[in-house]
């Protein structure tokens, strides 16, 4: 894990200092709630239904079991005792009082945490493979890049005030884990013919109320050049990007109306231009030292078969199943990534409380290098555990509440904070969340439907991700009632795909009845268990879906 | 308005003219990149302090030929959300080698100075209510910087470098 040097401590404790002479001027009456706001904002402190949520910055979802165990401390002394996992990986405490905040900031720095750039029109906290490191098939470890472009767009001075949010995700694999196509700039680790790294830069993905898949502005970028290309991208946003209307002022829309190809030669000549009047790219010794810092762990070796760990899956069901949903093979024979699933049947997805954060991060020491990843699918990840460990660290997440074994199943649900919470919803989205996962409470089941993403916004702003779910929910205003449009087919993968609405919405028992005549019409007409979800909705289309949606439909027509 | 220059206070000889507004000889006088560029004949040639205000669609390629003689260029700030003039700024200074004042008007807020003193801008107007020190105190609150820009402070990287050479 990237570690503080005197350098980055000498920001955070900066950065942390003004915030509390702004908080003080607030507080005062000095600062009005309207030229507060912006400041507030750039140190992911909103203003909710019912009180101030800080959004903590998880760089690329990496953390320490020392950082774990401040976020219980913090969750329990500031909050209500927990805290929930976010789609860009980072933590939110749902009930922070302003006047607490900058002790929290204070912290937070402490542990080599902060809160920058977690909200407002600049470039948000940088999203990576949470499988980053350990997983089979890696061009290079993405979390080097992300971690040289938290640094360089931290507090950048000309792109703090962008027309809109901006998002990077960086993936060293093809599958995709990290969503590129569906950022406003996704990086792709590659390798050319020479063999040489590099990025496929893609931009203009987003969600949102006009979703859109990125497009290639670069096939293949040199690595070493990342960061100058990226401030040829952004310089160009942030001279031509929409500021009339904030619907429209993403970069996909610029995309949109320029054409990928108009936008990327303005790129092409910022970048030459600007590359003779900065040194922005990072010289090859402080890539190095960036780097260091991820070399891969020293794992002993260990038979890739261990006898322990066979015997346990044949004695026990529960824990066979475990293994098959939640536990992915590591590059290194012998070991194992494990998700942890924060979707308990009925529960909040991507809550976690105090207690089993620090359950956490004890079993991370005893299993995983002390070593912790958020997830953008509101999970979290142990990325380095020997195989021969998996009964015993089952045992320690059982014990903790934590070893939901739903991951990438039907329980895995992604969902946005919704009216519970958050101003901007039309609708509740965690207590649709809650019953469809106690629907599809049967783990035999959610194994006979087979790999299932289900997302849920609370609006059109999309932060549940419903159009990149293959079964997406999107909770509408209808008047005056909470409604709910279903969508079929999206995905974030390296196929990323937009879902498309079925058909009218329905209320809030009918969207839940809903979700299962979608999976239950899958069951009845795919070619086998092999066939997936997405497979078989490719093959058969709508209809047979809609009919089975609305029966009243046909007799209509 | 009480000005801020280069880090501290400093008097203000420049008059904004309206684009209707007749020149006072002996003034200086800033003017829009409009009515610069229909009088720019008869505006550069007499040898006026002459500065010119910049709207944030405008950009700096318009005056790119002009700036040498230009006292003063203002970056227009119509809502403090609206960021285009930080690269302006930018460009200005390393792209055009603008070395004159680059001033920030319009909506700022003093907690904005930092970026846009990292960003190339200068000078700076104090609103009613607020002094120079609370504007100077907010430009000092953080002096750490990720990345080069255009007010020459060595980003952090370099300073890693050099601490790491003077170990060795």
């Amino acid at each position: 894990m990237y570690r503080y040097d005197q350098f980055d401590a000498a920001f955070v404790a900066e950065r942390t200092a003004q915030f509390r002479d702004q908080v003080a001027r607030r507080l005062s009456g000095a600062l009005t709630e309207e030229a507060f706001k912006p400041l507030r904002l750039m140190n992911g402190l909103y203003l909710q239904l019912h009180a101030y949520m800080l959004r903590v910055a998880i760089p690329y979802g990496a953390l320490s079991s020392r950082q774990l165990r401040r976020l219980a401390h913090i969750a329990r002394t500031y909050d209500k005792g927990y805290g929930h996992i976010t789609t860009r990986q980072n933590i939110q405490f749902n009930w922070v009082r302003l006047e607490d905040a900058p002790a929290i900031l204070e912290e937070l720095a402490e542990v080599e945490m902060h809160a920058i750039q977690t909200s407002g029109n600049c470039i948000r906290n940088v999203t990576a493979d949470p499988y980053a490191g350990a997983i089979e098939g890696e061009v290079e470890d993405p979390r080097v890049w992300a971690e040289i472009i938290r640094q360089w767009s931290s507090l950048h001075p000309e792109f703090s005030f962008l027309p809109r949010k901006f998002k990077i995700a960086v993936t060293g694999t093809t599958p995709d884990r990290a969503a590129v196509k569906l950022h406003d700039v996704g990086l792709a680790l590659k390798r050319d013919a020479n063999g040489a790294v590099g990025f496929e830069v893609l931009v203009g993905g987003g969600q949102g109320r006009t979703p859109m898949i990125a497009k290639t502005l670069r096939p293949f970028l040199p690595k070493e050049r990342l960061l100058s290309y990226l401030e040829a991208i952004l310089r160009v946003y942030n001279r031509l990007g929409r500021r009339d209307n904030k619907y429209k002022a993403r970069i996909k829309i610029l995309v949109h109306d320029l054409g990928a190809d108009a936008l990327s030669e303005m790129v092409e000549a910022e970048w030459a231009a600007l590359s003779h009047e900065t040194s922005v790219d990072l010289p090859a010794a402080e890539y190095a030292r960036i780097a260091a810092y991820f070399t891969p762990p020293d794992l002993p070796a260990r038979p890739a078969e261990d006898a322990e760990f066979l015997a346990a899956q044949a004695a026990d069901r529960t824990f066979r199943h475990w293994v098959r949903s939640n536990v992915k093979p590591h590059r290194t024979p012998g070991y194992a990534l494990v998700d942890v699933s924060l979707k308990p049947t009925g529960g909040i997805p991507g809550d976690i409380d105090a207690d089993q954060m620090e359950a956490l991060a004890d079993i991370a020491d005893r299993f995983s290098l002390g070593e912790i990843r958020t997830t953008h699918r509101q999970n979290v990840a142990l990325a380095h555990v020997a195989s021969a460990d998996l009964p015993a660290l089952h045992a320690a997440l059982n014990a903790a509440g934590l070893a939901t074994g739903n991951a990438g199943l039907a329980g895995d649900i992604i969902a946005c904070p919704g009216l519970d919470f958050c101003t901007l919803a039309n609708a509740r989205s965690i207590p649709i969340s809650q019953r469809i996962s106690t629907r599809f409470a049967s783990l035999d089941r959610q194994f006979d439907v087979g790999p299932l993403e289900i997302k849920i916004s609370g609006c059109i702003n999309a932060c549940g991700h419903h159009h990149a779910g293959h079964i997406g929910i999107l909770g509408v205003d209808r008047k005056g009632e909470e409604a709910y449009q279903l969508t079929l087919g999206g995905r974030a993968d390296e196929q990323a795909a937009i879902g498309k609405i079925i058909g009218p919405a329905f209320d809030a028992d009918g969207i839940v009845d809903a979700v299962e005549t979608v999976v239950a019409t899958y069951l009845d007409l795919r070619l086998g268990p092999d066939e997936r979800f997405l497979d078989a909705l490719n093959r058969l289309g709508p209809e047979p879906f809609k009919d089975r949606l609305y029966p009243d439909r046909r007799q209509a027509a | 308005m009480p000005l801020i220059k280069n880090g501290r206070a400093a008097s203000d000889p420049w008059v904004f003219y309206a684009d209707d507004a007749p020149l006072q000889p002996d003034i200086p006088a800033v003017v829009s990149l409009p009515r610069f560029r229909a009088e720019r004949a008869g505006l550069v040639p007499a040898g006026l302090d002459l500065g010119v205000r910049v709207a944030p669609q405008e950009g700096p390629e318009a005056l790119a030929d002009d700036l040498h003689r230009l006292g003063l260029v203002e970056l227009d700030f119509p809502a403090f959300t609206d960021g285009r003039g930080y690269s302006t700024a930018r460009l200005l200074r390393q792209r055009y080698g603008y070395t004159g004042e680059i001033r920030a008007v319009g909506q700022v807020l003093r907690d904005q100075a930092l970026f846009m003193l990292r960003a190339g801008i200068n000078a700076f107007q104090i609103p009613a209510g607020e002094t120079a020190d609370d504007w100077l105190a907010a430009i000092a609150a953080v002096r750490s910087a990720y990345q080069p820009a255009s007010d020459g402070r060595a980003p952090i990287w370099y300073l890693r470098a050099k601490r790491a050479a003077a170990a060795q």
